[in-house]
């Protein structure tokens, strides 16, 4: 039967979401389900990972050099507990986990299997490549399993549970060749096109550049990204750098507007990976329909101004 | 100062991916490939810094078959001084990889090793931070600045809560993230001169590295394609629904 | 703006890497070893690598490859599909046509002995034998404007790169570079953008009928295994063209190579008269004839693309040199359309011209004396022979039509062996062929049904095309109002169906329309360039590396 650790991403006290959807990868594989929490001072974080349903057990590492997460110094601690009898170490697939997981992975000399998107079995995975154009099934060899979990791949557990939270003391010498400074938040700006996890497109039905500005208010009270399509990009609306689809950015924001866009698949191309995608167009046949997990058909130009205003 | 920049041929970024019919992989024979994109990022940036005269030498590696020279010849051409080809035609996954560039940053006695922070084939994202594991040295992954000074390196790193400033003493393993430069373009008179540049053949074995079982891919499908969702009739109606969703 | 430009010296630069180009460069260099003498070859290609514009059908006659390199097979060259049968349909209508009794095929179709290949993977291997025998390759860098120096053709500069969309410089600009040469050889292809220029600059067409083309359209398909034949070749002529009238002529044709793998296409010739002829569209409702949506159907469509081709032949071929330059393959207009073929002939162009210019370089010329020899060499040749017996073909179907002329070269090609005692020709430039809309029918094409049938975008996508998208556009209007001005009232704009990529489009209500180029969906056809009835479009190079790119094509 499979053991498996999950370690906890956490920032000020509070566990990171990505952390109850790797127990639902962990669920799926089957077996003992304990998460790791490394941290200067992990009670409150470990109370709420107690919580998750299917996790048997929170286990502690407190010590102040865990304070920020620092790959390097959390990597042979991570190390050292996975040797206790653990077939798999699981991380969330943010940053977090994709920057601490190979280093785990190297020290183990195991091979690591980067966001996993589905479980067939305790070692048979899926996982995207090619920026998500083809789905890898693969069959991990004999030994521990390091892997990643793609988060949009998973729904996050119910937090009804109680685990027992035992402390753990490790005993691996910490290295001091890296050292945290400092995290900026990002800016309140408005964000990055191809890492904003909200991101709103405006097509040439926008009808000039004055117009694009309802899609800029209702983007800025959403706190999204604002795309173009490449229509709108080459009635000159916009500058290149905004376009969104196959020739222009390719993105994947948890939630996407298409606004006045008619779906032409070089845009889709780029929007595949959009979690949940909205579309607002006039023309009830625009292929954008097709693909889109909301559709409302009506005139961008009162939909807009009165989204802006119920939010 | 010695930096090695890591670079991977991949099917390029323009080329729309086709999954062979039996599920075998993709196809990628008479595909156009080239550097993986974010491995230019990196070169890049080693000729920024050798610019700057923070580094003294480029070295570009690679792993793999035969036409991994024209991408040594690429890296050549953005402005490193030599190339090592690390010659296998087998399948080389991120820890064989990681094995092999560690004994080369030893075995060169590089002090930093910068590379791309995923390769655009396999995703794994995987590579550095198992050369940095492997040699017991500091890594600053996703990098979106780097700053050398002396024997320290203090980088910012893109990550999910924002920008991270690490500072990490050298030797040091940094990857590159997409907005940590735009490479630039290459010049014919630099292609030229890169043709004459020198590239050292070895193998794994000569590197000391023996290729291990490593994951075995069964299957290569399709991702599923979009299916229509819900069409609704009001604002009010998407707000809910979104809402509902937890999206907004 | 003036800008210092990096100049190096070759004695052959050769601007394009196709078959006619590539042939040269390695020609060059096998003459040169054998004779023990230094030829430096310098070969540019626009395309982000050898072969990434490279489309063809491809039925090819290895005869060229065969003198070329005698051990091409040894070599690894991928030509693995012989052909094993060969069909003629005549196409009646939608669902109806007929198969061709043997008995009744020209001998110009016949396809014995020859191999369907990807011309594109054919170039990328010739790639690899010129830079084995010493060429220099460099894909990625576009042939952007002839040197001409007291008339003489001293090379080439290539393109600027990090030019803006206003044409201003960006950080990142790099300034093309000249490459010199003792000779140039052109060999871009169906009309190239110097090729042209030079052409017009030299009156190389002076003597010549006008040219006639054709726009190619391909796909690959994924075919269901259980429908696979390797080696079938399938030709068609009629449906949705005119197999009795002459107002849209061309011709069909799918192939199976290895691997479940069919090659579907369809050539429209471009002296069509009807303004709302839609080649793409032809195209698609082609594909859904049952003896072509046979094979397609429950297959996958995997690539996408076009390219125009020059079919006037013997008959509208310019002279062959200038003073330090030669025009090849396709720039020449090589392509034998009898036999539907042009890659053994422009390999052989470009070998011949090979053949001049190394003599010439051995002799110690320096290029500024016109090459004569080349057009004698070719003229010795198997190619004029070829070429010769071929010279009917077009024009007569463009004067009788599929059926007819069909028949007559039938007879000339089986009875006269291709050596008819007269020449007809065809005055007539395609870009002057089209009716007014107003005399003209509009054509209803049928919906795409997202199975055998596509739209536009959803093809180009498959061509995986891209351009840089801050750069000047590459289709330039030399009078930016015709469009609107002239051709939307005369011809109802006809680009916007002639692109098969969707460049072209008149947007904006009545009173108030525009002419929009979507230049970076541009698959470098070059069909504007030649079908614009006010042959107001010029098509030049983009960026370097933009463009289709082309895997197996």
């Amino acid at each position: 039967m499979s053991k498996i650790l999950i370690i906890a991403e956490h920032a000020e006290g509070k566990l990171n979401a990505g952390v109850s959807k790797t127990v639902a990868a962990a669920k799926g594989i089957g077996g003992d389900i304990h998460i790791a929490v490394l941290a200067a001072d992990p009670a409150g974080v470990a109370a709420e990972a107690a919580k998750l349903d299917g996790v048997a057990k929170v286990i502690t590492v407190a010590n102040p050099a865990n304070a920020n997460p620092v790959a390097a110094v959390l990597a042979p601690q991570i190390v050292e507990l996975a040797k206790d009898g653990y077939s798999h170490v699981l991380f969330p697939g943010g940053t977090f986990g994709k920057d601490l997981a190979p280093r785990v992975a190297a020290k183990l000399d195991v091979h690591q299997v980067s966001d996993i998107m589905a479980v067939h079995s305790a070692t048979s995975f899926d996982r995207p490549t090619y920026a998500g154009n083809a789905i890898t099934t693969v069959e991990a060899p004999a030994g521990i399993i390091v892997a990643t979990v793609r988060l949009a791949s998973f729904t996050a557990v119910g937090a009804g549970n109680s685990a027992a939270v035992e402390a753990a003391t490790v005993s691996a010498t910490l290295p001091s060749h890296t050292r945290y400074v400092k995290l900026e938040a990002q800016k309140s700006e408005r964000p990055d096109l191809q890492s904003a996890a909200r991101v709103v497109s405006g097509g040439r039905a926008l009808g000039s550049s004055e117009n694009f500005k309802v899609v800029y208010d209702f983007a800025d009270k959403i706190g999204a990204g604002v795309g173009a399509s490449r229509a709108a990009v080459d009635s000159g609306y916009v500058p290149n750098d905004m376009q969104v689809g196959q020739t222009g950015k390719i993105i994947a924001p948890e939630l996407y507007f298409a606004v006045g866009i008619s779906g032409a698949i070089q845009h889709l191309a780029g929007i595949k990976d959009a979690r949940t995608i909205v579309a607002i167009n006039k023309d009830p046949e625009a292929p954008i329909f097709e693909v889109a997990d909301f559709g409302l058909v009506g005139d961008l130009f009162q939909v807009l101004p009165e989204m802006t205003s119920k939010l | 100062m010695k930096a090695l920049v890591s670079v991977k041929r991949v099917v390029d970024y323009n080329v729309r991916i086709q999954v062979k019919s039996d599920g075998s992989g993709v196809v990628t024979d008479g595909v156009k490939h080239s550097m993986n994109p974010f491995d230019e990022i990196a070169m890049e940036e080693a000729v920024r810094l050798k610019e700057k005269g923070k580094i003294t030498e480029i070295i570009a590696v690679t792993i793999g078959g035969a036409k991994g020279e024209e991408t040594l010849r690429t890296a050549l051409a953005f402005g490193a001084d030599r190339a090592i080809h690390i010659k296998d035609d087998g399948e080389i996954q991120p820890l064989t990889a990681a094995k092999a560039l560690a004994a080369a940053m030893k075995k060169e006695d590089a002090k930093v090793l910068l590379c791309g922070k995923q390769a655009i084939d396999d995703d794994a994202n995987q590579t550095a931070q198992m050369v940095a594991s492997l040699l017991d040295i500091a890594q600053a992954t996703f990098a979106s600045k780097v700053e050398i000074d002396g024997d320290k390196a203090t980088v910012v790193r893109e990550v999910d809560a924002g920008l991270e400033t690490l500072e990490v003493d050298l030797p040091a393993v940094i990857s590159a993230d997409l907005r940590l430069n735009e490479p630039r373009y290459l010049k014919l008179p630099d292609i030229m001169k890169a043709k004459k540049k020198p590239i050292e053949t070895v193998s794994l074995g000569d590197l000391g590295v023996t290729l291990a079982a490593g994951l075995k891919t069964t299957k290569t499908a399709p991702p599923p394609s979009r299916s229509k969702g819900v069409m609704v009739k009001t604002v009010d109606e998407l707000v809910d629904a979104l809402k509902a969703k937890g999206l907004l | 703006m003036s800008v210092e430009r990096d100049v190096m010296e070759y004695d052959v630069v050769i601007v394009g890497a196709g078959p006619a180009g590539l042939s040269a460069a390695c020609r060059v260099k096998q003459l040169a070893a054998a004779a023990g003498a230094e030829i430096s070859v310098c070969v540019v290609e626009k395309g982000s690598e050898v072969g990434a514009h490279i489309l063809s059908g491809a039925v090819f006659e290895p005869r060229a490859l065969n003198e070329l390199f005698p051990d091409w097979k040894e070599k690894g060259a991928p030509l693995k599909t012989p052909v094993k049968r060969d069909d003629i349909y005549f196409f009646t209508s939608a669902e109806k046509g007929f198969k061709m009794p043997g008995l009744f095929v020209p001998k110009t179709m016949h396809n014995e002995g020859n191999y369907i290949i990807s011309l594109a993977n054919l170039c990328r291997w010739l790639g690899q034998q010129a830079e084995d025998l010493g060429c220099e390759i460099y894909p990625g860098f576009a042939a952007q404007t002839a040197i001409i120096e007291d008339g003489v053709v001293k090379g080439i500069t290539v393109g600027d790169m990090g030019v803006n969309r206003e044409g201003e410089h960006k950080p990142d600009f790099a300034p093309g570079m000249e490459l010199r040469a003792k000779y140039t050889i052109f060999a871009e292809g169906c009309r190239g953008h110097l090729g042209k220029q030079l052409i017009a600059q030299y009156g190389l067409d002076k003597n010549a009928d006008p040219q006639h083309y054709g726009i190619g359209l391909k796909e690959i398909w994924t075919v269901d295994p259980s429908k696979f034949e390797p080696g079938l070749v399938v030709h068609g002529a009629g449906w949705p063209l005119d197999l009795v009238g002459t107002s849209a002529l061309g011709g069909s044709f799918l192939y199976h190579l290895e691997d479940n793998t069919v090659y579907v296409g369809l050539i429209v010739d471009l002296s069509y008269s009807n303004p709302y002829l839609s080649p793409f569209d032809e195209f698609q409702r082609f594909k859904q004839h049952p003896v072509i949506r046979q094979y397609l159907e429950g297959g996958t469509r995997v690539a996408y693309g076009a390219r125009a081709i020059c079919k006037g032949g013997l008959n509208s071929m310019p002279e062959l040199a200038f003073p330090g330059g030669v025009l090849a393959g396709c720039d020449l207009g090589t392509m034998n359309f009898a036999k539907i073929k042009g890659s053994h002939t422009a390999m052989k162009s470009g070998m011949i011209a090979a053949e001049a210019i190394t003599e010439a370089l051995i002799a110690g010329a320096d290029g500024s004396v016109k090459l004569d020899s080349y057009a004698s060499k070719f003229k010795a040749s198997w190619l004029y022979d070829e070429l010769y017996r071929s010279r009917n073909f077009g024009p007569v179907m463009h004067k009788f039509g599929s059926l007819i002329g069909g028949a007559i070269n039938w007879i000339e090609q089986n009875i006269f062996g291709g050596k008819f005692p007269w020449t007809f020709h065809d005055l007539k430039p395609d870009y002057k062929t089209l009716k007014p809309a107003a005399e003209s029918q509009k054509i209803e094409y049928p919906k795409p049904d997202g199975k055998i049938s596509f739209d536009k975008l959803s093809s180009v996508f498959l061509s995986s095309t891209n351009h840089e998208e801050d750069q000047p556009v590459h289709l330039v209007l030399k009078d930016p109002s015709i469009p609107i001005s002239k051709n939307l009232p005369m011809y109802d704009e006809p680009a916007q169906r002639y692109c098969p990529a969707g460049v072209y489009e008149v947007v904006g209500e009545a009173g108030d329309k525009r002419f929009q180029i979507n230049a970076q969906n541009c698959v470098h056809c070059k069909t504007c360039d030649i079908k614009d009835p006010a042959q107001n479009i010029n098509w030049i190079a983009p960026e370097g590396g933009g463009g289709p790119n082309y895997a197996n094509m």
